[in-house]
């Protein structure tokens, strides 16, 4: 428009190669940031925080809107959105948790456009696949100027908006390992209505039993109770050894409370969802009990 | 170099135009090509007012960059009846009066026609879940249900 | 004409009652329908406001040299361009819409710009230096009345109390109804049960909007084109704020995408006319979702305390109310219509009702649906509740043992006529709902509701064309069907098919003076003026036919769409219909129309009762809608499909209010959920269908017997919810919305004995 606005004005990139993806972050002096289903980044572009001076587009790189299965596990490229994901039959009967977590990001537009590693990066203590793909064991591939590594998820983000990317890193795929035998996994969220809402309490329960039913491995996770998203080792150490009894369950409730440390906010009080953390957690351990034993 | 080219398909037709870098695909519909049929209700994906199909995926068109459009095939409002002949989904809002004031109507529609091109056979719940995303204040949601249920049940008989 | 003066009950219709395709259908699902912020206009300028970001701060200065030295930025106004009007009653819509020597609350207007792009108006905006004098603030309705609470006006002194007091307060005004000796009466019960109740503010959450585009002339003239619910309030608020007459701006009401009150009143178009006016070009404004939120009308917070006496055999022996709501930063909260509404479901020997508006800074209240009512009915339906338990009758049975009906002496001072109450209660007590079998943790609530329905001035003009097709021009804002509905009663009256009635929603310039659309009036005020300028019209056919056959106009008579002669004695001829005779009407005399200006008085009060099932879950405090049905008297559902769309609409509102929606602020005094996200209406997954039951007690103030229905659907739902949600949870509620923090933490509290 040429009228000299005090802002530089925004550029809008669409790399058709990580490699360029790269090269246009790490140029950007931190004033990039990535657009796969741009439905947080076009919130915040919107409610009048700095714009950022480059935008890129990641959906033109092939590698990154396809999902392959990779030595018995699942290679999900950023750009994928979440509907995808439950449209993919393999990943719905391996991961069912994870696949109805990412499914439980906004509503049926949202999904068409919101992508896993998108929830990831964005930081948000109450992202709702965060959880399900940590017990999961998912793995984040990073592309950056150095060599490609890969990150646990729970190592992604260290704090309400901020991840462990450096400068010039950006996620290329999540990797969903191949499911144990005699496993399963679910999460649940709460939300006051029905649908749209954020979390104001999360829980996600992956676990392995042994051929008598008894609980051999576990990871539980809570999220949207704390700064971050986080595994709770007691509470699954509360489920292992156990055919997850009413004792065990009730444990593993109250190990989640005792991790969490929320805040008092629009969506919840401390003492809710202290209280509600544990209730989703024992909710969906008995999911995943029932997916481990294939009923 | 201020202002991107695209190049795109909307409705069936070819189409260019020039946008900013930061416009959505709504302000670009409403402002450049007058496709005011799409709603703004919000600008943040929590109404889906301005729903609209994006290569044959149910997005807000709030959430797009006009840019992202490059290349790709959009359906709005405008498109959805044949000529003079309405979509059995439009006809069957005005029959069963599944619109008040009629400003989420077209939202409604576009997200109900992608329901029904991917189930015809919906539940009652189905369609309650699917449409969660399109925020309709006036109706309690009632009729619209209705509205959907009935449609897929015709064109499944059809 | 044999069928005017019919009264209604006796009345056969042909077309009203049934459930044609709204005349506006095909424009509104396919895209084609214009609303606020779809128009253009050439060389227009796009406009933003400029929101103070403090609950309540001194304006030192505003520094607007920076954005007006922008290139592309054509104008700029602040409060030094809006003097203070004349009209009384425009003084703090002035003050609301631009902040004067003070912000009054967190998105109060402060300037506003117009660019010739959005980008350059957003620039502008951060070019404005505001200088404010941060000051103590109070958001909360019982703190705002405190002796030491920070004092919005320095100038308001409580009105209604005597003597007039000489110390400020932010108590704008003390209300009072009622009769008998309640004292007395609560000496004669055998339980009293005295509770106190608070409701949080609920936004109308209409879809579109506020939208505006203004256009002046360097002549002084003005076009407006804009969202509302009353363009006629529009054109002389905004000419009265501008210092311009009212025939100088001609206002065009769009299609409107919801309003509930919301829209009948002005918020951005005298700043878009300002604007427009300064430079020299149209300016567009239209508001984001955040400062409808902020900036907009909710309704009310209120806190109640409701103090009720029965004796044994379930008599209510008195019943009293003290009612506090705060309306926002000024006065106006709708406390009255809460006072005079609190009781009018019953009858009742000795009632009181005291209201009290007060004044905090939030934004200055709207007309939210049966302004006022809900908030009172939460807090009566729900001691009705409890008083039906403890002396174990049903809550029906006690709510028809003292329930209102004709000739009762309301608790706000008139006598009712002929009123549905009654049979909306027995109606529910047959239903297969009432019977219904429920589960663990599950509860059913039932509530009554009120609204009185008004009439107010209106003028609508009906023009029969040469093809003998019908148009009516109204003034009143198609907001839910209503060209629907007019098209029904003029094509009835006229006896004409529906098809050929054409309903046009008319400028400003076009008619005289039509009420908002609001008070529930457009169906009963417009009907009726609709039925009476049909029958002007059908005056002057028998008299073009009476002259076509040389008789005597008086001996022609309008039956089944046809002029006919009276009788045997009046001769024999053919009789004409409206086409024939409007095919000649250049020779015969010229154009045919029907007009009616009037006052319309006579709307008919209407009442409902609601039934909802509900579940708590025990360990989230979730709580699911499982059912739901309304039952309203309609006096006369002319079309029934959109009635019922009115009752299910306001149940569905009242289900949001209850639950979920509320406005949040933080200790800063600024609106922390001032967004669809964290502001939770209803979704469609969240509710059950809502089923409705049509009740048809006919209004003898209408030629048809029609009732406005929009409102008192909205009243009862608060309570009904409350009562299912207090049986299935085993505690009483009577704090909303009852969110489930707040249930799980009374269930925790009843089972650890607290």
């Amino acid at each position: 428009m040429g009228v000299g606005l005090g802002n530089e004005m925004m550029r809008y990139e669409a790399p058709e190669s990580t490699k360029a993806a790269v090269k246009l972050l790490a140029g950007s002096r931190d004033r990039a940031r990535i657009l796969a289903g741009g439905t947080d980044l076009l919130v915040q572009m919107r409610s009048g925080m700095p714009e950022p001076a480059l935008v890129i587009d990641i959906k033109h790189i092939a590698a990154m809107g396809a999902i392959k299965r990779e030595a018995g596990g699942f290679r999900i490229g950023a750009a994928v959105p979440s509907a995808e994901l439950g449209e993919h039959a393999g990943l719905v009967k391996a991961w069912p948790g994870v696949v109805e977590a990412a499914g439980l990001i906004g509503s049926t537009q949202i999904q068409g456009r919101a992508t896993i590693v998108g929830n990831l990066c964005n930081g948000s203590p109450a992202a709702d696949s965060v959880p399900a793909m940590m017990v999961a064991g998912a793995r984040a591939r990073i592309a950056g100027p150095g060599r490609r590594r890969d990150l646990p998820v729970e190592k992604v983000v260290v704090g309400p908006g901020k991840t462990a990317l450096k400068r010039g890193e950006l996620i290329e795929s999540i990797f969903l390992p191949k499911r144990p035998a005699r496993s399963g996994d679910a999460y649940l969220r709460f939300i006051p209505r029905t649908e749209m809402d954020i979390a104001a309490a999360s829980a996600g329960v992956f676990l392995t039993l042994d051929r008598k039913g008894i609980c051999t491995d576990a990871r539980v996770a809570i999220g949207a109770v704390g700064p971050r998203a986080i595994l709770v080792k007691p509470a699954a150490k509360a489920l292992i050894g156990t055919p997850l009894d009413e004792a065990a369950l009730t444990q593993l409730a109250a190990a989640c409370s005792a991790a969490a440390r929320p805040i008092d906010d629009k969506r919840g009080t401390k003492e809710f969802r202290t209280h509600v953390v544990g209730v989703l957690a024992r909710r969906a351990a008995v999911i995943a009990l029932k997916r481990a034993k294939g009923e | 170099m201020s202002q991107i080219p695209v190049t795109t398909t909307i409705n069936g037709d070819a189409t260019e135009f020039l946008c900013e870098a930061d416009e959505t695909l709504l302000d670009v519909l409403r402002d450049r090509l007058e496709l005011s049929g799409t709603k703004e209700g919000c600008g943040t994906g929590d109404c889906g007012a301005c729903s609209v199909m994006l290569d044959g995926r149910l997005v807000c068109s709030c959430l797009v960059l006009g840019a992202e459009a490059e290349g790709r095939e959009v359906e709005t409002i405008e498109g959805m009846a044949e000529g003079d002949t309405l979509h059995p989904l439009q006809k069957k809002f005005l029959e069963h009066a599944a619109l008040q004031c009629g400003v989420c109507t077209p939202g409604f529609l576009i997200a109900a026609k992608a329901l029904l091109e991917t189930n015809l056979d919906p539940t009652e719940t189905e369609v309650r879940y699917w449409l969660a995303g399109n925020l309709c204040r006036c109706t309690g949601y009632d009729k619209i249900v209705r509205a959907v249920l009935d449609t897929a049940a015709e064109m499944r008989s059809a | 004409m044999p069928d005017q003066g019919q009264i209604a009950t006796k009345r056969k219709f042909k077309l009203v009652g049934t459930r044609p395709v709204r005349p506006d259908g095909v424009d509104k699902v396919t895209g084609r329908a214009r609303f606020g912020a779809d128009m253009t206009a050439p060389g227009m300028l796009h406009a933003l406001i400029l929101r103070s970001p403090h609950a309540h701060a001194r304006i030192k200065s505003i520094d607007t040299s920076r954005a007006e030295r922008l290139p592309g930025v054509k104008a700029v106004v602040t409060r030094d361009d809006f003097a203070l009007p004349e009209r009384r009653d425009l003084v703090d819509i002035c003050y609301n819409v631009m902040a004067r020597e003070k912000a009054l609350y967190d998105g109060h207007a402060v300037a506003a710009v117009a660019a010739v792009s959005k980008p350059v108006a957003r620039e502008a905006l951060r070019r404005i230096k505001v200088v404010y004098e941060i000051l103590p603030h109070v958001t909360d309705v019982d703190e705002a009345m405190k002796p030491n609470a920070p004092i919005l006006h320095k100038d308001m002194r409580t009105k209604g109390i005597d003597p007039k007091p000489s110390k400020a307060s932010n108590v704008a005004r003390q209300w009072e109804f009622g009769h008998g000796d309640v004292d007395r009466g609560f000496t004669e019960a055998d339980i009293v049960v005295e509770r106190t109740f608070k409701t949080a503010a609920t936004h109308q959450g209409y879809i579109e909007p506020h939208a505006c585009l203004a256009s002046v002339g360097s002549d002084g003239q003005g076009d407006l084109w804009c969202c509302t619910q009353g363009h006629y309030m529009v054109r002389n608020a905004c000419a009265g704020l501008l210092g311009m007459k009212v025939s100088q701006l001609r206002v065009t009401a769009s299609e409107i995408g919801g309003g509930f009150g919301g829209k009948t009143t002005v918020f951005i178009e005298p700043v878009a006319l300002a604007l427009s006016r300064k430079a020299g070009r149209p300016v567009k404004l239209v508001m984001s979702r955040n400062e409808v939120f902020r900036a907009t009308g909710p309704t009310a917070s209120s806190s109640t305390d409701v103090k009720i006496g029965v004796k044994k055999n379930g008599q209510i022996t008195a019943a009293k109310a003290v009612l506090r709501y705060q309306g926002g930063a000024f006065a106006g909260s709708p406390v009255q219509f809460g006072a005079m509404t609190a009781f009018a479901c019953y009858d009742l020997k000795n009632v009181q009702t005291i209201g009290y508006d007060v004044v905090t800074n939030r934004p200055k209240q709207a007309a939210y649906r049966a302004p006022g009512a809900p908030l009172a009915a939460f807090a009566i339906e729900s001691v009705i509740d409890e008083l039906a338990t403890k002396i174990r009758m049903d809550p029906l049975e006690f709510r028809l043992l003292n329930a209102a009906r004709e000739g009762t002496k309301s608790s706000y001072g008139p006598t009712f006529g002929p009123i549905g109450l009654e049979a909306t209660l027995e109606e529910s007590k047959g239903h297969p709902h009432h019977l219904a079998p429920l589960g663990p943790n599950q509860g059913r609530g039932v509530a009554c509701g009120f609204w009185f329905n008004f009439g107010g001035n209106t003028c609508v003009s009906l023009n029969i064309g040469e093809d003998g097709t019908v148009c009516l021009s109204v003034g009143n804002p198609d907001i839910g069907g209503s060209r629907a509905s007019m098209c029904l009663m003029a094509a009835e009256e006229l006896g004409v098919p529906y098809e050929r009635v054409r309903t046009i929603i008319a400028d400003t310039a076009a008619l005289g003076y039509n009420e908002v659309t609001d008070g529930s009036r457009v169906t009963f005020a417009v009907g009726m003026a609709t039925i009476k300028a049909a029958q002007a019209a059908k005056v002057k056919l028998c008299e073009r036919a009476a002259k076509i056959w040389d008789i005597s106009p008086e001996a022609v008579v309008w039956e089944d769409g046809h002029a006919r002669p009276a009788g045997a004695n009046a001769g024999t001829f053919k009789p004409m219909s409206l086409a024939d005779i409007a095919a000649v009407a250049g020779s015969t005399g010229g154009p045919i129309a029907g007009h009616s200006e009037a006052n319309a008085d006579g709307a008919g009060v209407s009442f409902a009762t609601h039934m909802v099932d509900v579940e708590v879950d025990p360990e989230t405090g979730r709580v699911t809608v499982l059912r739901y049905t309304v039952f309203q008297d309609a006096g006369k559902a002319i079309h029934p499909s959109y009635v019922e769309g009115q009752f299910q609409g306001g149940a569905a509102q009242g289900v949001g209010w209850a639950l979920n929606e509320e406005y949040i602020y933080g200790e800063d005094g600024r609106l922390q959920n001032a967004g669809f996200l964290d502001y939770r209406i209803p979704v469609a997954s969240d509710l059950p269908f809502i089923d409705t039951v049509i009740l048809e007690i006919p209004n003898p103030g209408h030629p048809y017997g029609v009732r406005g229905v929009g409102e008192t659907s909205i009243v009862p739902p608060l309570a009904a919810i409350a009562n299912a949600v207090s049986a299935a949870a085993g505690v009483r509620h009577t704090q909303l919305p009852m969110s489930p923090p707040r249930i799980l933490k009374s269930i925790m509290e009843k089972r650890d004995g607290v």
